[in-house]
């Protein structure tokens, strides 16, 4: 299943960027398909960070995830690369797990 | 004094440098959120060589990991890749590609070159240059990043004792930041994450992300003359 999930999505994703090239922009280039695909990111980015960080199968739950998305958004207010973001967020979840303070 | 041309396009090749080895540190946090999520190096390795757009394939392995089932996956991943086909629309004129050029070029159409191409717009072998140098860069960065990401994580083991399922929201969050630029990119995505906390207890995991899509469809269409 997971390679299943790995080609197809792959497929899918490379045939998006070639239709760009090779389909008539008519086609394509329309205001509701424009506005749509910028903002899908924004609306789908959001609901993975939410559901990522209180989801637990069908439950929402609050553990150690949500304080290393919390330094998380510390870090990128101080305008941090990326991998230091999620290596803090890493970090500071696994100090409160060790610690014991958070599940 | 002739070669002027030539010389101002290395200022382009070194910022897509720059660029690539920024993207190699996501590829390194996304080869090792991948195999936490419980993918193999090669499939994780696999999406960096093949799919190789990082929100497609941050939102693949999120939602294979948190149980969403495959159906899911893909379809988000999908969905998060629709852009790239609208960059290929803009960037093709100026790119004038012929024959094979056409599928190579499309799988570098990612962000990262399609802003670089669009930043040297003048004259059009800078935008070129721009687009094909980031392209490459990037692609090469981010799987060797990728490689060294999955390596590590599966040397490493439980990745819940290590909080690194606190590094896949923190992800998620690195590559919505810079996407919430006005009020109207915070109310959809707060509308977004909305939505899906609602749907969390309600439906089977994977479908909350997927009925989030439609905040983005209402406000496109709301918003489809402004733009």
């Amino acid at each position: 299943m997971i390679w299943a999930a790995v080609l197809l999505g792959s497929l899918g994703c490379y045939l998006e960027k070639l239709f760009g090239f090779i389909l008539p922009p008519t086609l394509l280039d329309r205001p509701m398909i424009r506005s749509v695909a910028a903002l899908l990111p924004i609306a789908m980015l959001s609901a993975l960070v939410a559901v990522q960080t209180f989801g637990d199968g069908q439950s929402l739950v609050i553990d150690a995830r949500v304080a290393g998305v919390a330094v998380a958004v510390v870090a990128l207010l101080l305008r941090a690369p990326f991998l230091v973001v999620v290596l803090v967020a890493a970090i500071s979840a696994a100090l409160l797990r060790a610690l014991g303070v958070a599940s | 004094m002739t070669n002027i041309p030539e010389g101002s396009k290395r200022p382009i090749t070194t910022s897509a440098i720059g660029i690539g080895l920024a993207t190699g540190a996501y590829g390194l946090s996304f080869g090792a959120i991948s195999v936490a999520s419980g993918l193999s190096a090669l499939q994780t390795q696999t999406l960096s060589l093949l799919m190789f757009t990082g929100a497609s394939q941050f939102a693949l392995v999120g939602v294979l990991g948190a149980g969403g089932g495959a159906i899911a996956a893909v379809l988000t991943a999908w969905l998060l890749g629709a852009r790239n086909g609208l960059y290929a629309l803009h960037i093709a004129p100026t790119l004038n590609l012929r024959g094979l050029l056409k599928p190579v070029a499309a799988q570098l159409t990612i962000d990262e070159s399609t802003a670089m191409s669009i930043a040297h717009d003048h004259p059009a072998t800078h935008s070129r240059h721009a687009f094909w140098a980031t392209g490459i860069s990037v692609y090469v960065l981010w799987n060797i990043g990728t490689l060294l990401g999955a390596l590590g994580a599966s040397a490493i083991g439980d990745p819940a004792v290590l909080g690194l399922d606190a590094a896949i929201p923190a992800g998620f969050l690195a590559l919505l930041w810079p996407r919430l630029r006005d009020r109207t990119a915070w109310a959809i995505a707060a509308g977004g994450a909305t939505v899906a906390l609602v749907l969390t207890p309600l439906t089977r995991s994977g479908v909350p992300v997927l009925a989030s899509a439609l905040i983005a469809v209402f406000a496109g269409y709301r918003l489809r003359d402004r733009t």
